[in-house]
């Protein structure tokens, strides 16, 4: 936050979509094969080929348009996008350019218990190019085609942002989104998600945008806030000392923590767009939208607000929980075994099975634990049999794989002592064994207390209810 | 021995069927016939063993009892058509020796028919010129005189039919590739609707215009090689879901009431008199097999060139950015840098004609240019189409020259593009459209040089245009001419 400037910032998003096949091609798009082992003839670009849509790839962009509340194009236009590098084998890059096929559409973002919508502006199908690989060739270049024509959909947002904090939330929430509706398995480091942002500042007050400079493929969202936060910086900096921004394209180097000018906007070349006369127009029909509007999966927004509404979560649960599909399909799963314990289960899924998969460094889907045994466990707290304390080593047991909580628990015979009579016969025990303690609290010492409390869970091996034996010892001793 | 080589394909087809000869012996006469007129240059790429295996190929069949009327029957590909057994170098020093891995699914079709490929066939480098001197091999002779041009782009297509040494070729056409040779040559070209044949496999040119076709001796063997060759391919997302057709269905209809339309703008003042003779005196043919002549008008056909000349080249200079020598094709040997090897090999690779194009393609779709230039093309190349619609409400075919002259002279065009461009004239607007349409011939102008007539159908409408240059054909035997020294063994 700067006093005296304010940063805008748009971002260009390129998700790639989880088609089998390519764009345009029938060759596999799965990562980490062989180089240009996933490359066919269209590929290639070797003579005579020629492209063919993949209808999955235009249902994924429907999924998203509709998810995001935008306008699904029925008729849109692919166009070339002409210029000449060694990994992109036509010679241009079949992309949307004038009519896109969604047009508009916004995300809901959450900063500081504050709500903001970032505005789209459009989202449109294109082809990836290869990737040139100049080391370990001694002097030459490699050339692996095997990404060359695999589909993404370049979502392209309004300059709506005013902070990196806002442009990290605005990209985390279109990552949970693509993940959520299907369309992206958001897998940052093969590529899946990266962003380009666009980061101008100008004077608070200011109506006008100041020059901005392009930050290209920045693959996670560290990378993101780092370099927004240094350009930001930067631009300051120049604008501050009397200099003026040139709009260029800017390189993010994560190892030093700066951006590099790329090219500059004089040296943009010009890309020659014209409609590709290989592909027809995109003509989309309604009844193909309703059909791949019916299939769409409750949003992760209108669950966020079921969940506070008819759940009683807190908004901070709900958004914690929408955060993934995976989790609020989890934690749906967990209450459905236990409706009358939803905040329970919410503390349990985010705490400690959350951060039993993090320490792992495991997905929710490979917990060793499922919802209905989790919720079995819990079904034991709630009724009194477990403590808080014995609910978390039994729930360590079942993770490890030692079964059910219920045989966990009478196989270690744990659980919670609540009958009446067996705790007071424990608590007489205990007063009677320290009689100190007890003249200690008559005195007026709290701390007593608390000592006895400690010896009854003792005597018990933390069996006891603690709430019982806190009303008996205070009757006994009142 | 029998003159095979001046036999109709249903002649041929019938010899085939009744065992008369085999489709072996066949293939090797017309091989012996291609290397006799070697001195045509129309044959790149000849593989002798490769056309042996296939036509063995076709007799196996037939022995287990195939039928089929191309069954067996010899054709060459023009080189525009990649093909697995011979080279595919669309005439450029930049795919020299370049093996596809794959055929044309025109290559295909044919072959499933049962034809036989003799090689591939001369042209014009990427289909672009109209005179086959553009080919980094060497021109093309006009079999009929060989100081002339055999016309191009598919030159190579329309002197071996022309030479009887291929009873068919294929050849493509994108504002006249095919009729305007047919005509220079004197033979039946014909080129369909643009979308029904498949353009995979096809080294592209200008995607929006490329439509594959054929050179033949006359309609009639049009006709039934058409059949076989146009079909709906999901490889081409611009091929058109049509359920295939006997294009030859109409042929033995009369022509009686239909009513030919005479576009008076192909009649004008460029039109030489030892064209439009011919023409006139074919036209009457038709009066007199009791057609109706209709005066039509195409109003824009006119602007044709320069409207074929802004998209052309605008799709060919993208088209062309592939050959890069980056996967395959001709790299230079020498180079500093990537950037700099991708401007040597295209430099070296790619000859006049080609880089003359991409620079005014890459003119026209620049910033600031592309409003001006192809947007404003594209609305002309609608009215143009509208012009042949409007026309189509009068009458059920049009007829007209093919070319201003007869073939001309090599070297008399080359150094001026402009005037070779112009060559187009009466082509382009059917291209622009989309329709259908034929050359055939209809007699000899200056220096005995053919003359053709031209005829052109609604979309869809092959057969009914078939029929009308088939008609044609047998009233008259000017398709049967063959050139001195090409006809009896």
């Amino acid at each position: 936050m700067d006093a005296h400037w304010e940063v805008v910032i748009g971002l260009e998003t390129h998700a790639q979509l989880s088609t089998g096949s390519k764009i345009f091609s029938g060759a596999s798009t799965a990562f980490g094969a062989q180089p240009n082992a996933q490359a066919c003839a269209v590929d290639l670009a070797l003579p005579g080929v020629l492209p063919a849509l993949n209808r999955g790839a235009v249902e994924r962009a429907i999924r998203f348009g509709l998810a995001v509340g935008g306008t699904i194009n029925r008729r849109s236009i692919f166009a070339r996008k002409n210029y000449f590098y060694p990994d992109l084998p036509k010679g241009y890059q079949i992309s949307q350019y004038e009519i896109p096929v969604v047009l508009g559409g916004s995300l809901r973002i959450r900063v500081d218990e504050t709500d903001k919508v970032v505005r789209l502006t459009r989202a449109h199908l294109e082809e990836d190019a290869g990737k040139s690989l100049h080391e370990d060739f001694h002097g030459m270049s490699g050339i692996d085609l095997n990404r060359a024509g695999t589909p993404l959909l370049e979502i392209v947002s309004e300059p709506d942002m005013r902070s990196a904090a806002e442009a990290v939330a605005y990209a985390r929430m279109l990552h949970s989104l693509v993940r959520w509706i299907g369309i992206c398995d958001g897998n940052m480091q093969e590529g899946s998600f990266r962003c380009d942002a666009n980061v101008s500042v100008r004077r608070r007050g200011e109506t006008k945008f100041g020059t901005r400079c392009e930050i290209k493929n920045l693959n996670s969202f560290r990378f993101l806030e780092q370099a927004i936060a240094f350009e930001m910086a930067r631009q300051i900096e120049v604008l501050e000392d009397g200099g003026t921004i040139v709009q260029e394209t800017r390189l993010y180097d994560p190892d030093r923590g700066e951006t590099r000018a790329m090219r500059s906007k004089e040296d943009a070349q010009d890309y020659r767009y014209f409609p590709d006369p290989d592909l027809l127009p995109l003509e989309i029909g309604q009844s193909w939208i309703d059909k791949v509007g019916s299939s769409l999966p409750e949003l992760p927004e209108a669950r966020r607000q079921r969940f506070v509404s008819t759940l009683g979560l807190s908004d901070y649960d709900a958004a914690t929980l929408t955060s993934s599909r995976d989790m609020a399909d989890w934690y749906e799963a967990l209450v459905q075994a236990l409706p009358a314990e939803p905040k329970l289960c919410a503390n349990w899924l985010m705490g400690e099975v959350s951060a039993r998969l993090n320490r792992e460094q495991r997905d929710l889907s490979a917990a060793p634990v499922s919802a209905p045994s989790l919720a079995a466990l819990l079904a034991r707290i709630a009724d009194g049999t477990l403590s808080g304390k014995l609910a978390k080593e039994v729930f360590d047991a079942m993770w490890s794989g030692e079964g059910e909580a219920d045989d966990i628990i009478e196989r270690r015979g744990l659980r919670q002592i609540s009958d009446a009579g067996e705790l007071e016969r424990i608590v007489d025990e205990v007063l009677a064994a320290n009689p100190k303690s007890v003249e200690e609290f008559r005195a007026g010492r709290e701390k007593a207390f608390n000592a006895l409390v400690g010896q009854a869970m003792k005597a018990t091996r933390g069996k006891a209810n603690p709430q019982q034996v806190n009303d008996l010892l205070r009757r006994k001793l009142g | 021995m029998t003159q095979f080589h001046l036999a109709s394909l249903a002649e041929l087809s019938r010899l085939l069927a009744h065992g008369e000869v085999s489709s072996v012996e066949l293939t090797r006469a017309f091989l012996e016939r291609i290397d006799r007129h070697r001195d045509l240059n129309a044959f790149l790429d000849v593989r002798p063993e490769q056309s042996l295996r296939q036509a063995a190929e076709a007799d196996r069949r037939r022995a287990q009892g195939e039928t089929g009327p191309l069954l067996g029957i010899p054709l060459a590909h023009k080189d525009i058509f990649v093909t697995r057994d011979w080279a595919s170098t669309a005439s450029s020093r930049m795919l020299a020796g370049y093996m596809s891995p794959f055929d044309a699914t025109v290559v295909e079709n044919l072959a499933r028919a049962g034809m036989v490929c003799l090689g591939k066939l001369n042209c014009d480098e990427f289909a672009m010129g109209s005179s086959n001197e553009n080919s980094a091999y060497g021109p093309v002779l006009n079999p009929w005189d060989k100081g002339s041009v055999p016309g191009g782009s598919s030159g190579g297509s329309s002197a071996a039919v022309a030479a009887r040494i291929t009873p068919v070729a294929t050849a493509t056409d994108t504002g006249g590739s095919i009729r305007e040779p047919a005509a220079f040559a004197g033979v039946t070209g014909t080129k369909p609707t643009y979308g029904r044949p498949s353009r995979w496999g096809m080294i592209a040119f200008a995607s929006s215009l490329d439509t594959a076709g054929l050179m033949t001796v006359s309609a009639e063997d049009a006709a039934v090689v058409l059949s076989a060759m146009l079909a709906f391919d999901p490889r081409d997302s611009t091929s058109i879901d049509r359920p295939a057709e006997d294009c030859a269905r109409e042929l033995d209809q009369p022509v009686a009431g239909l009513r030919i339309g005479i576009p008076r703008e192909f009649f004008g003042a460029g039109l030489r008199s030892d064209v439009e003779a011919p023409i006139r005196a074919a036209l009457e043919v038709y009066r007199a097999l009791g057609a109706e002549l209709v005066d039509i008008s195409l109003p824009n056909a006119h602007l044709g060139i320069p409207v074929y000349y802004v998209v052309a080249p605008a799709e060919c200079s993208s088209n062309l950015s592939r050959f890069d020598g980056v996967r395959y094709g001709h790299r230079a040997a020498d180079y500093t840098d990537l950037t700099d090897m991708i401007k040597r090999s295209r430099a070296e690779g790619l000859g006049p004609e080609p880089k003359r194009r991409i620079l005014i393609g890459t003119y026209v779709l620049s910033h600031g240019y592309y409003d001006a230039y192809y947007i404003k093309a594209q609305q002309v190349r609608r009215l143009i189409a509208q012009d042949f619609q409007r026309a189509f409400q009068q009458c059920d075919v049009i007829a007209g020259p093919v070319t201003t002259s007869v073939a001309f002279g090599f070297g008399e065009k080359a150094a001026d593009p402009v005037s070779m461009y112009l060559a187009d004239l009466y082509t382009v607007p059917g291209s622009l459209a989309g329709i259908p349409s034929m050359s055939i011939p209809c007699g000899f102008g200056d220096k005995g040089r053919p003359v053709g007539l031209q005829l052109m159908a609604n979309h869809f409408e092959e057969a009914r245009m078939l029929r009308v240059a088939h008609r044609y054909q047998q009233a008259t035997d000017w398709h049967r001419r063959v050139p001195a020294g090409f006809g009896e063994d």
